[in-house]
Parts: structure tokens; C-alpha cells; sequence
């Protein structure tokens, strides 16, 4: 099944520098590991091409349900450098909950 | 030893909510309050004003919140601890002593803590073989050695918890860790030793729950905004520790907002690194400890947190000047609301190339359309309106300013339908970067001082 990542995930993002991070967090434990197996970096680091502009690392949190996302260099040079409209980096959360995956299991929403 | 402290989040940036501090002080029970006033560009903002007039660079809203909040704390016994002393911590103390006398408070203790301004140290810090490179890029700190506007070293929570044993009911403090602020009374009040590192872990994570503000009890929360009772009146978030380092979330009853596992865990997730090493000056803390579980109504118990060794480094934030920057905006109007911003926009780059001025950048976004998510944005049929708002950075000052008088032309001179110029010109302001770098701690010596009446 297809399933866009706002009904299984909330979010929240903040900056440090020029890097966005993003936590993604599972709505229910049963979809923790459905985040952490197709939620990768590599797809993460395609969702955000021309955005990310360099690496993006992933780490595991699965005592939270979360996944937390480093989007280097994001945010057009951070601080008061940037000249984005979210230099902070506030709206990259909701960006990532646009993210499509294509899964092999059932689950109920 | 007290068995519970309450510590209250009353602020979480320059700027924040003016009411909250008020409410957390005067709708329950509290034995403390921090409050965050710090970001890493206000620290030169702050260098700026001192440099204008001596008696200034701290968060002079602290003034006019202390005149309210004053009496009830020295009633009440309630410790406020905050960094909003910025780069003058000193002048603000004298400032909040002042406000005590004219409100006939007769005593108060009031603790400073300072040291972390290492501006005017750092070329003797480089004679001691300190380079404070720049800890991302390696540079040397020699190439924005003259343009540096400020320099602070990231203390923690130890030397507030010196001030509260002088018996400082306010601590006032320059660039210590948000984290420090909550800390520093569980280390004072359970007597938590420097190398306790599990409770010192667990104290930090809720100092990272605390220091936002709102941002735990409601605010900002994408898992259900919609079903956030009451956000007018948001309580911010309040920490119940006990010596054990088990801590409670919660927030004062009979106000908005909402603190449950998903606001808690949203905070937990907001500017966080590697989950395993939150470094701080007092301890590592591993966010992957730590457990969660709901207590009742508004209340979450956190428990599990494990901590690893302090390093033997302190941060220090540096800022820098690095040129201008401006932006400005024009609002177009349906029909084809997009096709004349982006019309606009070449007509503009184009003059601009004309006069050949010199840009590092020109960013141009279509807000209502794409500056949110830029590249990712689902196409849109005819918007019923757009604003275009372009920015520029440079070096030349010149340049940047010139730019500012090239868009109001547009009004007259460009495609049909547009407005929004009401505010004039744009001006340029300047660019702040930052330097991160490492000191060693034996470098530097935090220096608690007290001043009373």
C-alpha cells in the first residue's frame, strides 16, 4: 500500500547553523518500524533535492517512535546569512510529511 | 532534602509571550523559574548595544517583567534564574535592584555569574596556544579576526548553582546553556554530584523540555493542533523533579494548552544532533534513554535517562560581520497572480544586472506559492494572489542599498495588479555569522558575584 507520511507521523524541526534537523515522529508504535525501515536517508536526502543541498544523516530514537533527520546545508546559509522565508528551517517538518512510501505491509490507519 | 522542586519555563527566546512568566508565578505552585533569552545572534546584538551605551547589552524586557513579578516571587520565595544578563550581566542586576528598591523591597540577593565574555580575551587566549578555530570548517580564526562582534563562552549549570548557594534568590547569568538554567536547582536541592551523570543526563533532557516555552505545552504541535484546548492562555510547561532524577512534565491547572506524550516528544526532537551525545558542560546526555509515559491529564512521566562524562571542552559561540543583506516584497493579484510576480522578477534582475552590481546572492520566492517548500511545492491553477519578495547579499553596502530603491520602481514600471509597498524602501541590515569553536575549560573561570540591597 501507498500511504503519505502525515497519517502515520507528527514532526517538528528547528536549525543549527546551515542545518535543518527533522524529527519524525510515529503516531502509533505499530508504525515505528515501517518510519525506520522505509524512511531511509538516501530516500530523505531525494524528497529534499534542491533543498538539502549537502548530505543528510538519519539517527533512531525508537524509544520515542522517532526518527531524527540532519539536512546539511539547507538553509541558504543559516542565521541572519540566509535570505529564505524560513531561514529557521520552521516549515521543513511539514515538508518531509509530503514524502510518499510505498509499503509491503498492511497496516490500519 | 526536599523530596520536590518545581521549576517553571518562563520564557523561551527574546520575544516570547510577555504573560507567561506572570501566570507561571501566580497560578501555582512554584519553587523556581528559568528563563531563556539567549539565540546565537543575540548575543551580538547585544554587544552592539553596550558598545553604544555601557549600561545596556542584556534583555531589557527583564526590567519591566521583573516591576510585575518582583514582589510576588520575594512573597512567595520563588528563585528566578535567567541568562537574559546577555553580554552585561552586571548592569543588569543594577537595573533589577534598582526596580526592587523602588518597589520598597528591602532585601534581595541577587547572584551574577560571569567570565564568558572572552571577546577582549582572544588574543591573549591565542598566545596561550588557544586557537578557537572554527570547530565545522577548520579555518583559522585570524581571517574574521577583525570583524568579530562577540565572543562567549557556553557555560553550564554549576556556577548558577554556586550563586544559589550564596543565596542568590536571582541568578543572572551571561552565555550559560538553556539546559543549565533547569538543571542548576536539582543539583543545588538533591545535592546531585558533578559526576552523578545519570541525574545530571536527566536533568538536561528536561532543561531541553523546558527551554522553548510553549513549544512543550502546545505550541507549534503538528501531531493535532486543532485539539489544543485554549492556546490564548497557554500555560508553559513546568518540570516536577525529585532527587531520584525522575521528572514530571506538567503545566499549572486552569490554563491552555496541553502536555502530553506527543508535545513532550515533539519538544525532545526540536534541534536535537545525534540523539546518543547531547553535549552539554555538564554532562552527555543520551536521548535514546530516555522513557516516556502519560501520569494523568497534562502530565508526563520521564524516567531511564542515562548520562555519559562531561568532555573536557567548553563551547564558545563567536559572531562576525559578513556583509548585508535585503529583502523586499510586492504583493500581485489575480488573474495570473504568479505569471507577474515572476514577470516582475525578471525585469528586476535585469536592472540589476544593468547597473552591474554585485551580489553573493539573489533569492527570489513566490510566497503563497513555494517559499516554504520551494522545489516541492504541488503545481496550483490561477492563486487569487502572490507576493513576490526578493533578497540580496553582499558585501558592498552600496550595492545592497541600491537594490532597496529598485523595487518600489516596479509599481509603475512593471506588470499590472500589484500593491503592498506601504512599508518603503527595504534597508539593509547586517549579516551576522557565527564561529563555533572549543575552549579547554581550564582556559576560563566562571566568577559568581552577589549584589544585594
Amino acid at each position: 500500500m501507498r500511504i503519505r507520511l502525515d497519517k502515520i507521523c507528527h514532526v517538528r524541526s528547528g536549525d543549527k547553523g546551515d542545518t535543518g534537523n527533522v524529527g519524525l515522529i510515529a503516531r502509533k508504535k505499530e508504525y515505528y518500524p515501517i518510519i525506520e525501515k522505509y524512511v531511509t536517508a538516501d530516500r530523505v536526502k531525494k524528497h529534499f533535492e534542491g533543498i538539502a543541498l549537502g548530505p543528510v544523516e538519519r539517527y533512531e530514537l525508537p524509544n520515542l517512535w522517532a526518527l531524527n533527520f540532519l539536512l546539511h546545508h539547507a538553509l541558504g546559509g543559516g542565521g541572519t546569512k540566509s535570505l529564505k522565508n524560513d531561514a529557521q528551517g520552521k516549515t521543513l517538518s511539514a515538508a518531509l510529511l509530503r514524502m510518499e512510501i510505498e509499503i509491503n505491509e498492511e497496516i490500519i490507519l | 532534602m526536599k523530596e520536590l522542586i518545581r521549576i517553571a519555563s518562563g520564557q523561551g527566546f527574546w520575544g516570547d509571550l510577555l504573560t507567561a512568566p506572570i501566570d507561571q508565578v501566580t497560578k501555582g505552585p512554584v519553587d523556581y523559574m528559568m528563563m531563556d533569552y539567549l539565540a546565537e545572534v543575540t548575543m551580538s546584538i547585544m554587544q552592539k548595544q553596550k558598545r553604544k551605551d555601557p549600561k545596556l547589552g542584556y534583555a531589557k524586557d527583564l526590567v519591566e517583567l521583573f516591576e510585575q513579578i518582583l514582589p510576588v516571587c520575594v512573597e512567595k520565595n520563588i528563585r528566578v534564574i535567567t541568562n537574559g544578563g546577555g553580554v552585561n550581566p552586571v548592569a543588569c542586576s543594577e537595573a533589577i535592584l534598582n526596580v526592587a528598591r523602588k518597589l520598597g523591597i528591602k532585601k534581595l540577593k541577587i547572584g551574577v555569574v560571569l567570565g564568558d565574555d572572552i571577546l577582549e580575551r582572544i588574543d591573549e587566549l591565542a598566545s596561550q596556544e588557544i586557537p578557537l578555530k572554527n570547530m565545522e570548517t577548520g579555518e583559522n580564526l585570524s581571517n574574521v579576526r577583525t570583524k568579530l562582534q562577540s565572543a562567549n563562552v557556553y557555560f553550564g549549570a554549576f556556577p548558577v548553582v554556586e550563586a544559589l548557594h550564596q543565596g542568590a534568590q536571582i541568578v543572572i547569568t551571561g552565555r550559560t546553556t538553556d539546559t543549565g538554567l533547569t538543571l542548576a536547582p536539582m543539583i543545588y536541592e538533591f545535592g546531585w554530584k558533578e559526576d552523578d551523570w545519570d541525574k545530571l543526563a536527566a536533568g538536561t533532557v528536561a532543561g531541553h523540555i523546558l527551554e522553548c516555552g510553549g513549544q512543550a505545552s502546545g505550541g507549534n504541535f503538528s501531531a493535532d493542533w486543532r485539539a489544543v484546548p485554549d492556546l490564548a492562555h497557554i500555560g508553559f510547561p513546568i518540570a516536577e523533579a525529585h532527587p531520584s532524577g525522575e521528572i514530571v512534565i506538567t503545566k499549572h491547572e486552569n490554563t491552555g494548552g496541553l502536555v502530553s506524550l506527543a508535545t513532550v516528544k515533539e519538544q525532545l526532537l526540536y534541534e536535537i544532533g545525534n540523539p546518543k551525545e547531547y553535549i552539554t558542560p555538564d554532562c552527555v546526555a543520551d536521548f535514546t534513554t530516555i522513557q516516556l509515559e502519560s501520569g494523568g491529564k497534562n502530565r508526563v512521566k520521564m524516567t531511564g535517562v542515562k548520562g555519559k562524562p562531561a568532555t573536557e571542552y567548553y563551547k564558545v559561540s563567536m559572531s562576525y560581520l559578513d556583509g548585508y543583506t535585503a529583502v523586499g516584497t510586492l504583493t500581485y493579484s489575480w488573474p495570473d497572480a504568479l505569471e507577474k510576480a515572476q514577470k516582475a522578477d525578471e525585469v528586476l534582475r535585469t536592472r540589476l544586472n544593468d547597473l552591474k552590481l554585485e551580489f553573493e546572492e539573489v533569492r527570489t520566492e513566490f510566497m503563497g506559492y513555494n517559499s516554504c517548500h520551494g522545489p516541492l511545492v504541488t503545481e496550483v491553477t490561477n492563486l487569487n494572489e502572490v507576493v513576490l519578495r526578493v533578497g540580496v547579499r553582499s558585501q558592498d553596502f552600496k550595492a545592497v542599498e541600491r537594490f532597496g530603491k529598485e523595487l518600489a520602481p516596479l509599481i509603475l514600471t512593471g506588470p499590472p495588479a500589484v500593491t503592498g509597498f506601504a512599508g518603503g524602501r527595504p534597508k539593509p541590515s547586517e549579516v551576522i555569522s557565527y564561529w563555533p569553536a572549543l575552549i579547554p575549560k581550564n582556559a576560563v573561570k566562571p566568577e559568581v558575584v552577589i549584589k544585594e540591597i
